[in-house]
């Protein structure tokens, strides 16, 4: 099975990006600090008026959880995810049977094998084995859409 | 009253700093979205193009890869074929002038073919010591990797041209059609490993199914790369016609068709051809369907063979096509493709005894590429 890999942040070496995404970068990173550190203050505002006992704790504590969940998006976006990117070979498998006495044999596919192929003789018997099939199996999907049928 | 007391309030915040403070913010961020929210959103637009094209860079750069290998290890050439893949993997197919359409079809043709012999005969330079059938193969894998370095690039140039005038038209177009690009990409990358690899693919179900009907009886050849077998067939003659397998040929099954309707002086009860064709999403693969018409993918050269033959002479054309989605058609063959070409076969053997007399001669072609399938 042929599986290869490649990070992203290794093509992104090669792909050089221009000045200006990196500017856009720099600021993105300040809006989030900016509204992490307002979103600490708001939590920290609400923690207070809890203390004294004022009802209006609950807004503060609204728009601080949300600058924080905010805030912890945007950084998950921008920050560079490593990838792995992958070409996943699916396995084929090779049929091949004997006409004569129906032994069936199923192996990988090898390079070379041809449907109808003709491969000498039987082991079983005197008939000729031939390649009968060739195709990849794949397995159905768990949750299949069953509405509109 | 109450009213305006509400909207005084939302407007001018609090006594406290902190109040001041967010009321700032929400007018600094509405301000900013006013003017540039639709930047902002083409950014967005940008980096998940960016992130595709980074995709499709590494797809094209396997393709090119897988390309090489399999001609080193086929080809067995004496010098380093990676530049003349790359000279390949660069060609260009100028398509005819048809501001006159007056005969255009053959100007196709005619086009077609020399960038096919140039294609093969370009391959059998790359690798000597490749036989006919890993020619066609290698040919193959040739043209799915000049598709995906064409796609990449295709793609790479509005990105780069969306960036360049900052038009969030050009940026959109690509983004929206994305997905269905990757999904074409993706398959490609399929197809080139199984050419590279010789196996049947889904597109070749109309070829397999006529290698089932022919397999035992007498083949030859018959124009450019097709095989004809005089099949008997429930108590008629069937010329059972096929590309020449097992390397990755189509051939030319218009003109199969257009020579035996010949030879046989128009006396052909009915055609029946049998391809494999997309289905719609919902639609189970390897679903039978029947129809009428000829069943031929392709620049449409063959097709127009076809209808100008039965035309001719008042032939009725059947169609029996084998549902598949793009990927399918050319990855390597599912098992539900596989089993439906038994299903496809019996229903040919129905339309003839339905549709013609004993003793009538009908023509059945399988169309599709043959790669993996023999004869």
């Amino acid at each position: 099975m042929l599986l290869v890999s490649e990070t992203v942040s290794g093509l992104g070496n090669k792909m050089k990006r221009n000045a200006r995404a990196r500017k856009f970068s720099s600021i993105v990173l300040i809006v989030i600090v900016v509204v992490l550190a307002l979103s600490l203050t708001a939590l920290y505002q609400a923690y207070e008026l809890f203390l004294m006992n004022d009802p209006t704790m609950g807004y503060y504590l609204l728009i601080g959880f949300i600058g924080l969940i905010l805030s912890t998006y945007m950084l998950l976006q921008t920050r560079r995810r490593v990838q792995k990117f992958t070409l996943e070979t699916k396995p084929v498998t090779t049929t091949i049977i004997c006409p004569s006495c129906d032994f069936k044999e199923v192996r990988n596919f090898e390079r070379g094998d041809y449907i109808l192929k003709e491969l000498g003789p039987c082991t079983k018997c005197e008939g000729i084995m031939m390649i009968s099939a060739i195709y990849r199996e794949i397995p159905e999907k768990r949750k299949e859409e069953k509405v509109f049928t | 009253m109450q009213l305006n007391a509400l909207l005084f309030q939302g407007l001018i915040p609090g006594q406290d700093a902190l109040s001041w403070i967010f009321q700032i913010i929400f007018t600094l961020l509405f301000i900013v979205f006013v003017f540039y929210g639709q930047r902002i959103q083409m950014y967005i637009m940008v980096r998940e193009i960016e992130g595709s094209l980074l995709r499709l860079k590494f797809i094209r750069d396997e393709g090119r890869k897988i390309a090489i290998e399999t001609i080193k290890e086929i080809g067995k050439p004496k010098t380093d074929p990676a530049e003349r893949v790359d000279q390949f993997l660069e060609y260009v197919t100028i398509p005819p002038e048809s501001m006159d359409p007056a005969g255009v079809v053959w100007k196709l043709e005619h086009i077609l073919d020399v960038r096919e012999t140039r294609f093969k005969d370009e391959v059998k330079l790359i690798a000597p010591a490749a036989d006919e059938t890993n020619v066609n193969n290698l040919e193959n894998t040739l043209e799915a990797a000049a598709a995906l370095n064409i796609i990449y690039k295709v793609i790479r140039h509005f990105y780069i041209l969306g960036k360049k005038t900052l038009s969030l038209y050009i940026i959109m177009q690509i983004q929206m059609i994305l997905p269905l690009i990757m999904r074409e990409a993706e398959a490609y990358a399929s197809a080139l490993k199984a050419f590279s690899h010789g196996q049947p693919i889904g597109d070749g179900a109309g070829a397999l199914v006529a290698a089932k009907l022919m397999h035992r009886h007498r083949k030859k050849k018959i124009e450019k790369d097709c095989v004809v077998a005089k099949v008997p067939l429930e108590g008629r003659t069937a010329f059972v016609i096929k590309a020449e397998g097992p390397g990755g040929n189509v051939g030319k099954p218009g003109e199969a068709i257009k020579r035996i309707v010949e030879e046989n002086d128009g006396k052909i009860a009915t055609i029946i051809m049998i391809d494999a064709a997309l289905k719609l999403e919902g639609e189970k693969p390897g679903e039978v369907a029947e129809g009428v018409g000829a069943a031929i993918g392709g620049p449409g050269t063959e097709q127009y063979k076809i209808e100008e033959s039965i035309l001719k002479y008042k032939i009725p054309l059947n169609a029996i096509i084998i549902k598949e989605d793009i990927g399918d058609a050319v990855s390597p063959m599912r098992k539900e493709v596989f089993e439906a070409c038994e299903v496809a076969a019996d229903r040919v053997k129905r339309v003839i005894k339905e549709k013609t007399k004993e003793g009538d001669s009908v023509i059945v072609a399988g169309i599709g590429n043959s790669i993996g399938v023999g004869q």
